[in-house]
């Protein structure tokens, strides 16, 4: 333990995603020893960020305004909707510029270890979104983990009353090769999933 | 496949160690605690990236030295590879193949591959029923890589619905008669079973194809009696026996399981069927029926069985694939004389097998071959 304020930021850099106590410790030196104009710089950064950017009150997307830049293009198709799990899979899938609907961020995927059930993830705002009925494809686009999978299942078992009547299709994106969870398989691991699954191709 | 060249850095006892290996036989022999074992973990060690000893790099690294280095030139059929591996404790280790460094050190793996049976493989026998899954699986990942994952995910699928019966225990307890959310409950259950119906019905083929290979290892090293593995689902499964097993009535009866236990598994808050929770039954017949090795067996008996299962291993894997390098630590001083020689016909018929030994006379004079007196960090050829 280091004394006071030093320990605090510790703590504080150790609640970040991904940073263990030793990198909190690691970054806090490091900060300790930075030119003190760069730490302001970093500090102003962090404190606008906060004040400026919000999400999307439509889609939940970082946005600098009220709706995000994707929910005000008129240009884009307002019958297709991608949900996907975070603000930084629309900016992935934006730069294959393949897809000309629009989005649907929902916070997370559901996954019980980290507290995170059907109520933490933007769902009841999906289904609002769903209502009106202007959207006919919803296009699951959640990470091809465990997780990902099961909040497609998920939300594919919430429309489905939508899709009774052939106003809303649902899709499932394609993930080539399928992945197992967040461990980096070996390729050929990957491979014989993909060979044990494979499917017959109409043609 | 075989090696022909292992060289040890700071790795365990040895400084540096440089040994010259041929195909066949090759025995280590020296007094207790000169370093016999501490080469042949190091041989499982570049096969696997893990010991058979420790779960910890720690103790690999020699006492006072940062880094521990492996290295080993590996023959099969006409193909020859350099292996390198560098064991950094607490931080990532580093692998070469001939010279250069991959990406990933699970990218060396595949190139070496090895069965080692051990004196802590008697736990097979006398352990708990998580070292018997454990075998299989190791297996079946030796056999099909992608099994890896399949492994991977359902102990992810579990650990998550483990997460959520947990929570709803709590959340029964809290207030107690009110309902408790199960919608998301059906979701993992489905992912579990089908990460589940898939690793099961892998460990009933291969527990199929391993019997016949067990019993005859078994009958060969001990002469007489019958040995057989019987796979038991921790809930009722009738799949009518056979290859291939119909995974979807492995999946629709896991699924019933399930169902029919969910109130006591809320209650308890965990998972309480599945893969998870079957045992392997080893048993063995002295004439009377099957018995469970475990509580029958004497420790020579329940060390033939456990020799059996790892020879097996190696039968299915040398039948099926590439011949692995055979390793025996320890074996002969805890077999009878007819044991002894008849495991050195077994070893005899492999590609190439290490073997160690505290006394030179406990290993057979049958077994021709390479010798080495194994000092404290030396390694002097006898033959
Ligand atoms: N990290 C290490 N650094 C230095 N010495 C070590 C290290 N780890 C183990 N040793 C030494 O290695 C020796 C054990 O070697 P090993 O297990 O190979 O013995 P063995 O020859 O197989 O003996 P036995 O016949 O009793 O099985 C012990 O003396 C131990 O102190
Ligand atoms: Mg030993
Ligand atoms: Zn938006």
């Amino acid at each position: 333990m280091y004394e006071g304020v030093v320990q605090d930021l510790i703590d504080e850099l150790g609640r970040l995603p991904n940073i263990g106590p030793k990198s909190a410790q690691r970054i806090a030196f490091h900060l300790l020893q930075a030119d003190p104009v760069d730490v302001k710089r970093l500090a102003e950064t962090l404190l606008k960020v906060k004040e400026t950017v919000r999400f999307c009150e439509v889609c939940g997307n970082v946005a600098a305004a009220e709706r995000c830049r994707i929910c005000l293009d008129p240009r884009r198709d307002a019958s297709v909707l991608c949900v996907v799990e975070e603000s930084k899979d629309v900016v992935a899938i934006e730069k294959t510029r393949e897809f000309r609907g629009r989005y649907h961020v929902l916070g997370g995927a559901l996954s019980p270890i980290e507290g995170i059930g059907p109520d933490e993830l933007r769902v009841r705002e999906l289904m609002a979104r769903l209502a009106d009925g202007v959207v006919t494809e919803l296009i699951l686009a959640t990470d091809p983990n465990m997780e990902g999978e099961a909040t497609a299942s998920f939300l594919a078992r919430m429309v489905k009353p939508l899709t009774a009547d052939g106003s809303l299709r649902v899709t499932r994106l394609a993930s080539g090769l399928p992945v197992g969870g967040d461990l980096e398989y070996a390729d050929e691991v990957t491979l014989g999933r993909a060979f044990a699954g494979r499917r017959k191709i109409d043609g | 496949m075989r090696l022909s060249h292992l060289s040890l850095v700071d790795f365990r006892s040895y400084a540096g160690l440089e040994l010259e290996l041929e195909p066949g036989v090759c025995v280590l022999v020296g007094p207790n605690g000169h370093g016999k074992t501490n080469v042949v973990e190091a041989v499982g060690y570049l096969a696997t990236h893990g010991s058979h000893r420790v779960a910890q790099d720690q103790p690999l690294v020699r006492i006072g030295a940062q880094r521990a280095v492996i290295r080993a030139a590996v023959h099969h059929e006409d193909r020859s590879v350099l292996l390198e591996l560098e064991i950094n404790p607490g931080r990532a280790n580093r692998a070469r193949v001939n010279r250069n460094a991959v990406g990933k050190t699970r990218d060396a793996l595949g190139y070496l591959r090895t069965v080692l049976f051990a004196p802590e493989d008697l736990a097979l026998v006398k352990g708990d029923p998580a070292v018997r899954r454990q075998f299989l699986d190791e297996l079946l990942v030796a056999r099909t890589p992608r099994f890896a994952a399949v492994r991977a995910d359902y102990e992810r699928a579990l650990k998550q619905r483990n997460a959520l019966l947990r929570s709803a225990a709590q959340l029964r307890r809290a207030n107690r008669g009110a309902a408790v959310d199960m919608t998301t409950l059906d979701l993992w259950d489905g992912h579990l079973a089908s990460a589940g119906a898939h690793l099961l019905a892998a460990r009933l083929e291969l527990v199929e194809s391993l019997n016949p290979l067990v019993g005859k290892a078994y009958g060969t090293i001990a002469g007489r009696d019958t040995a057989l593995l019987d796979y038991k689902p921790s809930f009722e499964l009738s799949t009518g026996g056979g290859s291939p097993v119909d995974e979807s009535a492995v999946h629709d009866a896991l699924i019933a399981a399930l169902n029919a236990g969910r109130k006591d598994e809320i209650e308890r808050g965990m998972t309480l069927v599945g893969p998870h929770r079957d045992e392997l039954a080893l048993l063995l017949d002295h004439g009377h029926g099957p018995v469970p090795a475990k509580a029958y067996a004497s420790h020579g008996e329940s060390w033939s069985f456990a020799l059996s299962a790892k020879l097996a291993a190696f039968e299915l894997l040398r039948a099926e694939a590439i011949e692995p390098v055979l390793i025996l630590d320890d074996v002969f001083a805890e077999l009878d004389n007819s044991r002894r020689g008849q495991l050195a016909q077994v070893a005899a018929s492999a590609e190439q097998v290490l073997i160690t030994a505290a006394v030179e006379e406990d290993v057979p004079a049958s077994l021709s071959g390479m010798r080495y007196r194994i000092g404290k960090g030396t390694a002097e050829r006898l033959r």
